[in-house]
């Protein structure tokens, strides 16, 4: 996200998910689309079959969108900058670039130009094992089909030099001049259900809503009136990946945590019980006693998306309704409630009589949702931003100018992973997810049809590699990090790609995150949750 | 400019675009022609002709949904041939296995024997599944037939309920073959398709396999656009009937496509799930968890009460209490440390308003912008 909003001042989806289907090329990378936003792949599936856009599939592992790809590209795990760097040396070569756009809308291609010079397609194969042949072939089949969409996940994302790896994404497609239009586009695919709405909402230690600074005093003034407070704090707070150690270290002293898990999600699991442990007191707010519930000194019963009013905004911006459709058991509160209640017990009386109120005051304060409102919401929602009550709401971003003036082209190199494989832990290990699951399972483990679909942890290695280690499959297996050791069964699959194995994170009793390494992107504080070395210890 | 096309169907002089179909223009129109094996945004088979009309100086009856309008084209859609058409098609289809509902109407031994029948194969002594909502039950209500017209045909697959999610009871299959349209042109998991010929032909998964053996990724979009009891919900068939739920619309919530759901609610309990048809982003369609992976909201393990944790054990609290602890104790911390040793995490998984009024708490109330989220993670 924050790679994208430095390039185009926004980092949402810049397109709709319906809007996929009128895309002449679509590169996917780093998104497993089919079992991560299954509804989505279908858009993608069927711009392929049935109206003859070109796939160009950029992942290690056999996914099963392989299936649809007129070119898929294996690049050793967290070379992404060196392969995007090599597509644009190349398009650049060939004079395929958008000049108009790129002199019209753009800034910095002139640096960019040159720190590409020595990204040649055979420099590229040295660091990423492609091909040179298959690069310039993709490379062709992206600038010469117009418009071209671009989808990524948390393959992209989740390294070291995440913000990188974005950022240069967004080169490439301005580079072509793919913005601003139906079928073009950059598009981050949000995990989960509402991390869009999160982050709008201000879920995020240096904004306000819709993305306001925290370091603003007009708008911290703005706030304070709404509010009815004074003395707003300047200084953007602590991001997840750093109130963990605070914690560790004796800083942060409390910690209320709703709805998250951190136990299972965090990236070094075995650091993240130790510091929550620190903790002079934790409250913990969900629908189920998870593994950083019972870690908690309290604990608050929430209400699920089924017993409740609001709205959640998805992944292309788009804000929608979420109504009750059954009465929550026991005592259970929905969770703005429980808020309010502490918030007035501390004596700041905060009190709503409905969610719709909440959703009058957000768009008072809030630009971009300025035009929202529930009865507006009802047959279907609005894509941000959306300025006034008559608004039609914004499906394409970027349409004359960038949320920031002009899009800027970020010169990077390439760095590589964090971690390398070495003697003693010779394969690369990448955690991701899986159709049948979500997240930490807590929701999913619930429905035993799912489980019996996807039961337990597995490794999924290759056939080489399982040869390599003597391993059959079904077998039980450890694997080993510098920081952890989790045991798995072994499954021996075409999609793994040699010298790589993948591991799924759903698993509270396998954790994966056990052997993640927690070195964190310096800009977006996301941990290289995708690339690790591991070995594999027979039991 | 281009000319306005014309149509003149049931009398009525209806413009369309090039292109349309009769059953297009009719529809927009607000003149009903039933249809079977018609899915929308797919390419039509023409499979089950229910939807036939008449059409002047043509030779023979044509599928509306196959057949696009033309100018000056005069069409009847209910006229004394077409409805002796449909007839016969509904009377075929209920002859041919398990339709056990009201319409199926016989008296005595015929019934019974047959009811018999049925129950044994279905393994429970309910009525067909999808009674009430089904709709060649409604096609054979409106048009007054019933399945005695012709001699039964044998059932030639057993029901196969061997995976978690769907049943498919290939006794009430009607092989319109919409099934197939949805898993290979909306979702493209091309997972079934139809196989064998004539009498013996059947919807099969891959080589004739079980689903679950298959490529199946149980997204159960055949499941809801089947229009008869063919395939079904394994979890609700014949304990829950159309009739017993109230359904509310609003939003998945787990990835952040944002499919639109109904919730089926009976007694207070989410039973199933179905996607909202014609609305962005999804048009209908779900995934296996937005479609199947609603138990927890019912689950026994659902936290209800809040809990303080007491030399190392949780116990049972009242809010007052539990409210209270947590704000002198946030109160008495923020006062000795300041705001700045507190920190909030607030959540991908809750609704704007809830992430507005914590983000609103932590800056307002604690004093600190130690306020994130683990969607990072
Ligand atoms: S559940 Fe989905 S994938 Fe399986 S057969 Fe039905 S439509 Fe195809
Ligand atoms: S299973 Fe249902 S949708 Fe499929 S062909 Fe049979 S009747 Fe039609
Ligand atoms: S139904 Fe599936 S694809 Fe749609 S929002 Fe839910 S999880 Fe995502
Ligand atoms: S609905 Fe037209 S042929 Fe089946």
């Amino acid at each position: 996200m924050a790679g994208l909003a430095a390039a185009f001042g926004s980092g949402a989806m810049t397109n709709t998910i319906a809007d996929i289907e009128t895309a002449k090329v679509i590169l996917v990378t780093g998104s497993n689309t089919t079992e991560n936003h299954p509804v989505l792949s279908a858009f993608v599936k069927r711009a392929i079959k049935f109206r003859g856009a070109k796939l160009i599939l950029i992942d290690p592992r056999r996914i099963k969108l392989t299936e649809f790809a007129h070119k898929w590209l294996r690049p050793n795990l967290g070379t992404d900058v060196a392969w995007i760097n090599g597509l644009m040396h190349i398009i650049i070569k060939e004079g395929l670039h958008d000049k108009t756009f790129i002199e019209n809308r753009t800034e910095g291609f002139e640096e960019l130009k040159q720190k590409l010079e020595k990204y040649t397609p055979e420099y590229v194969e040295k660091i990423t094992g492609i091909p040179s042949e298959d690069l310039i072939e993709t490379a062709m089949l992206y600038a010469e089909n117009k418009p071209a969409s671009i989808i990524y996940c948390m393959g992209i994302t989740q390294h070291t030099t995440g913000t990188d790896n974005v950022k240069s994404l967004a080169n490439l497609s301005m580079l072509c001049g793919n913005l601003g239009m139906a079928g073009g586009g950059v598009n981050p695919l949000r995990g989960q259900n509402n991390v869009q709405g999160a982050c709008d909402m201000g879920g995020l230690p240096d904004v306000f809503t819709g993305y306001q600074k925290v370091a603003d005093s007009e708008i911290r003034k703005r706030m304070e009136e709404v509010w009815g407070v004074t003395d707003l704090s300047e200084k953007p707070g602590l991001k997840v990946t750093q109130m963990l150690p605070e914690a560790h270290e004796g800083k942060i002293k409390a910690m209320y945590i709703i709805g998250e898990n951190p136990m299972v999600s965090d990236a070094d699991l075995n650091h993240a019980e130790k510091s929550l442990k620190h903790l002079d007191f934790l409250v913990v707010q969900d629908i189920f006693m998870t593994e950083t519930a019972v870690l908690a000194d309290v604990v608050l019963p929430s209400s699920c998306f089924a017993e409740k009013e609001g709205t959640f905004s998805n992944t292309e911006r788009r804000i929608q309704r979420v109504r009750k459709g059954v009465e929550p058991p026991g005592q259970v509160l929905d969770d703005w409630k429980i808020v309010c209640r502490i918030s007035t017990l501390m004596g700041h009386a905060m009190d709503y009589p409905s969610s719709a109120s909440i959703m009058e005051e957000i768009s008072k304060v809030t630009p971009s949702y300025a035009g929202i409102s529930y009865d507006r919401l009802e047959n279907n929602g609005i894509h941000w931003p959306c300025p006034n009550s008559t608004h039609p709401g914004t499906p394409i971003l970027h349409t004359e100018k960038f949320t920031r003036g002009n899009g800027v082209f970020h010169s990077i190199d390439y760095i590589p992973p964090a971690e390398q494989t070495d003697e003693e832990y010779p394969l690369y290990l990448t955690t991701g997810r899986l159709l049948y699951q979500y997240h930490t399972g807590t929701m999913t483990m619930k429905t035993d049809g799912l489980n019996e679909r996807a039961p337990e942890c597995f490794v999924e290695i290759s056939q080489e590699d399982s040869g390599k280690y003597a391993l059959k499959n079904g077998e039980l297996v450890d694997i080993a990090s510098r920081r952890g050791q989790i045991r798995a069964a072994v499954n021996i699959s075409t999609k793994a790609s040699s010298g790589t194995v993948f591991i799924p994170f759903h698993y509270g009793n396998s954790p994966a995150n056990k052997l993640t390494n927690s070195a964190l992107d310096p800009v977006s504080g996301i941990p290289e949750f995708k690339v690790c070395a591991v070995k594999l210890l027979r039991v | 400019m281009t000319t306005a096309h014309k149509i003149i169907i049931n009398g009525n002089e209806l413009s369309f675009a090039q292109g349309e179909t009769i059953l297009e223009v009719s529809r927009k129109n607000g003149i009903d022609i039933p249809t079977l094996c018609h899915l929308k945004g797919t390419i039509p088979t023409g499979a089950c002709r229910i939807c036939v009309v008449e059409v002047k100086g043509a030779r023979s009856l044509v599928p509306s949904c196959a057949t696009p309008a033309s100018d000056n084209m005069v069409v009847h859609t209910e006229s004394p041939k077409v409805v002796e058409a449909r007839k016969q098609i509904l009377q075929l289809m209920l002859s041919s296995g398990n339709h056990n509902c009201a319409v199926r109407l016989s008296d005595g031994e015929d019934w019974t024997s047959f009811q018999l029948k049925v129950q044994a194969q279905d393994s429970t002594s309910e009525l067909c599944p999808v009674w009430g909502d089904c709709t060649l039950q409604n096609l054979a209500y409106k048009y007054q037939v019933t399945g005695e017209e012709f001699p039964p045909t044998e059932t030639r697959y057993p029901m196969e309920t061997v995976n978690p999610f769907i049943v498919r009871d290939f006794s009430r299959c009607i092989q319109c073959g919409r099934c197939v349209q949805a898993c290979n042109e909306v979702q493209v998991n091309n997972a079934i398709n139809l196989g064998y010929r004539g009498a013996n032909s059947k919807i099969v998964a891959g080589v004739d396999r079980p689903l679950k053996d298959s490529d199946c990724v149980f997204c159960g979009e055949c499941v809801q656009v089947c229009p008869v009891g063919a395939l079904v919900e394994k979890e609700t068939r014949c304990t829950v009937r159309p009739w017993e739920i109230k359904k509310v619309r609003t939003t998945c919530s787990y990835c952040g496509v944002g499919c639109q759901i109904y919730l089926h609610v009976k007694d207070n309990k989410v039973v199933s799930v179905s996607g909202v048809e014609d609305v962005s982003p999804n048009f209908g369609s779900l995934c296996v968890k937005g479609r199947f992976g609603f138990n927890f909201i019912n689950s026994k393990e659902r936290l209800t009460t809040p809990l303080i944790k007491e030399n190392g054990k949780f116990k049972e609290a009242s809010w007052e209490e539990a409210l209270k602890l947590v704000a002198s104790k946030f109160n008495d911390i923020k006062s000795k440390h300041g705001g700045d040793s507190l920190a909030v995490l607030a959540s991908a998984r809750i609704t704007n308003e809830e992430n507005y009024i914590i983000q609103k708490f932590t800056r307002g109330v604690l004093k600190t912008n130690n306020i994130d989220h683990c969607a990072r993670l």
